[in-house]
């Protein structure tokens, strides 16, 4: 129990300040800190305001231009943030996915061999792509809470088998995009700004889903007590098989933006990478690994912070080669900031 | 079995013959119990007799191995939790069944959220969260808090309240009074009397003091090694009888013991 307090106690929906009894300008201000310091993304975007910064007055004139705002927010961020949507439900709800970044890797094939190979309308193959995500997560729910198989190891398995699958079917080479769908990959990620702006929709309908309805409050509940959410009368097993399911969706989606705004259908495309990093961002947000809080908000910022970083690295010419030595420092840095912080909010709020 | 006691307002609920087993352990080996209309019926019995399995089954969270249950006059399978609330059954567990990280109010209204649209109204189930503990006289200071920052007879008040004012006609009390210090005993114990006196709801409460079961409980009934083997009302008991039969067992159990030792 003292474990969870230090993560940080989640009210959904934001509380009134306490009412104050004393000095009034006093008070006003004490509860203006309050609320920053309530807000569990304070840390996570303090830490992205810096990394903007830094970035931007180092290099001004690149950092600052709409090119490279697209590689930032849209190739970088929009992905982390897309499937970290999916990640924060899941680790709320105390499981994890693996297998989302291959679901990624297999989708733009799947929609590529309906289309040409099976005839399929075009928009036809892309809703059935989509679909197929949803199956890959209730797949991965089954063997998960029916089968009883950790989500770590189901989602292991079946991230391998579809990385497979993909290098299976295409003989490892890419594929082009076939031209029958081009004009609907307009609108899902070949526009400079279309991942972008299906970032920020998605974050903020996840937003609310997971703060203002009932599955959000439940997904929180069979995190943070799965007995006692099972004792209410939640229906446990339905919140994770559908967080599984929802994280499916979204892998698949991420993978056709990806294979559009690409151009090409890659074998090596998604796989470990945009997983990593979206659990990353997760967790820097403020998810807890142990479940029962975190916010997509916070996720969503971790993502732009993560995009900050690699696509800072990229612009200061750090060599690919140590990029992941930085990489790896600077996520241990913002994690135990993160952390640190946490406790010494948490400590201020009790005392 | 035959039952000692009168029943004015007739069965309310009514088990025959439950049988729970857990692999090779038989929890609960031939159970009869009946709840009367209106009346508190205290389940008393050592640990590891079955109390809470028993209570587990009435409210649908387990479902018995044989046997049937009789509500309001009907035989009912229970399949769910949310089964048994449609008929008016409501528990609070041992453990409490309150999440942490969700506010007081939030755990008041677990599962039984008010909504407009598919938006919670948070404001709505806020005001009402803060009226019923003022309304039982349980002192929070606020109930925005996370549930992780009370103390247990805090935590267990809420539960307690969740429960009362989820207009139960039948509450299933798993140790109500187990965390709580003397003043929380009190406020619970009137809350109790004062249902009571309201009627309309009826209540099997599991306890480990015989003194304050017998203060509360209109009937008693006793549950050893999986089944009930007393069932007298209140005013025909006495700690001292209790007491008794339970040290008589625990000694038959112990000879038995060195016997086959």
């Amino acid at each position: 129990m003292s474990k969870m307090t230090e993560q940080g106690g989640m009210l959904i929906g934001q509380p009134d300040g306490a009412p104050g009894t004393g000095n009034g300008t006093v008070d006003a201000l004490r509860r203006g800190f309050g609320v920053l310091g309530r807000q569990r993304e304070t840390t996570i975007l303090i830490v992205t305001v810096a990394l903007l910064l830094y970035f931007g007055l180092t290099n001004s004139s690149t950092f600052f231009s709409r090119a490279n705002f697209i590689i930032l927010l849209s190739e970088f961020m929009a992905p982390i943030a897309i499937i970290g949507i999916g990640e924060v439900l899941l680790l709320i709800c105390g499981e994890i996915d693996l297998s989302v970044g291959f679901i990624y890797t297999f989708s733009p094939f799947m929609m590529f061999y309906l289309n040409v190979y099976y005839g399929v309308p075009a928009l036809l193959a892309i809703i059935i792509t989509l679909v197929f995500g949803l199956v890959c997560g209730w797949v991965n729910g089954f063997i998960t809470i029916t089968l009883r198989v950790p989500s770590f190891i189901t989602t292991l398995g079946t991230g391998f088998i579809l990385a497979g699958m993909s290098l299976y079917f295409s003989h490892a080479e890419p594929k082009a995009i076939p031209p029958a769908t081009a004009g609907f990959g307009k609108w899902i990620g070949t526009q400079p700004w279309s991942q972008f702006i299906w970032a920020v929709v998605l974050v903020a309908i996840f937003h609310v889903v997971l703060t203002r309805t009932r599955w959000g409050l439940h997904t929180i509940a069979t995190g943070g007590n799965q007995l006692g959410a099972r004792e209410a009368g939640i229906n446990v097993a339905r919140i994770k098989y559908g967080n599984f399911m929802i994280t499916g969706l979204l892998g698949a989606l991420v993978g056709l933006q990806n294979a559009f705004y690409t151009n090409t259908i890659d074998p090596l495309a998604g796989q470990y990478q945009p997983m990593f990093y979206s659990v990353t961002a997760a967790v820097i947000g403020g998810t807890a690994m142990l479940g029962g809080s975190g916010t997509i908000l916070g996720a969503f910022l971790g993502a732009v912070a993560l995009a900050t970083l690699s696509d800072g690295f990229d612009i200061t010419g750090i060599s690919a080669n140590s990029l992941d030595i930085v990489f790896g420092g600077a996520i241990l840095i913002a994690m135990i900031a993160n952390v640190q912080l946490t406790r010494l909010r948490e400590r201020g709020k009790t005392r | 079995m035959t039952s000692q006691a009168t029943e004015p307002g007739g069965d309310t609920l009514r088990a025959e013959h439950i049988v729970k087993r857990f692999g090779a352990v038989t929890a609960l080996e031939d159970v009869n119990l009946r709840l009367g209309r209106g009346e508190v019926l205290g389940l008393l019995g050592d640990n590891g007799a079955g109390k809470s399995t028993l209570l587990k089954i009435l409210c649908g969270f387990q479902q018995q191995d044989a046997g049937r249950l009789v509500i309001n006059g009907e035989e009912v399978r229970l399949r769910s939790v949310d089964h048994a609330r449609s008929l008016g059954i409501d528990a609070v567990y041992q453990d409490l069944a309150l999440i942490n990280q969700l506010s007081v109010y939030h755990n008041m209204f677990l599962n039984r959220e008010r909504v407009r649209g598919t938006l919670l109204s948070n404001r709505s189930m806020r005001d009402t969260a803060r009226q019923h503990l003022d309304e039982m006289g349980i002192n929070i200071r606020s109930v925005d808090v996370p549930v992780a920052s009370l103390s247990g007879g805090q935590r267990q008040a809420i539960a307690i309240a969740r429960a009362v004012y989820s207009d139960a006609k039948i509450l299933l009390l798993d140790e109500p009074l187990a965390a709580m210090g003397a003043k929380e005993v009190a406020i619970i114990l009137d809350l109790l009397q004062d249902l009571k006196r309201r009627g309309g709801i009826s209540i099997i409460i599991i306890a480990h003091n015989y003194g304050q079961a017998l203060e509360i409980c209109d009937r008693i009934n006793l549950l050893q090694h999986g089944e009930i083997t007393l069932d007298k009302l209140s005013k025909d008991t006495s700690v001292t009888e209790l007491n008794d039969i339970v040290v008589a067992e625990y000694r038959r159990a112990m000879e038995e013991r060195q016997r086959s030792a």
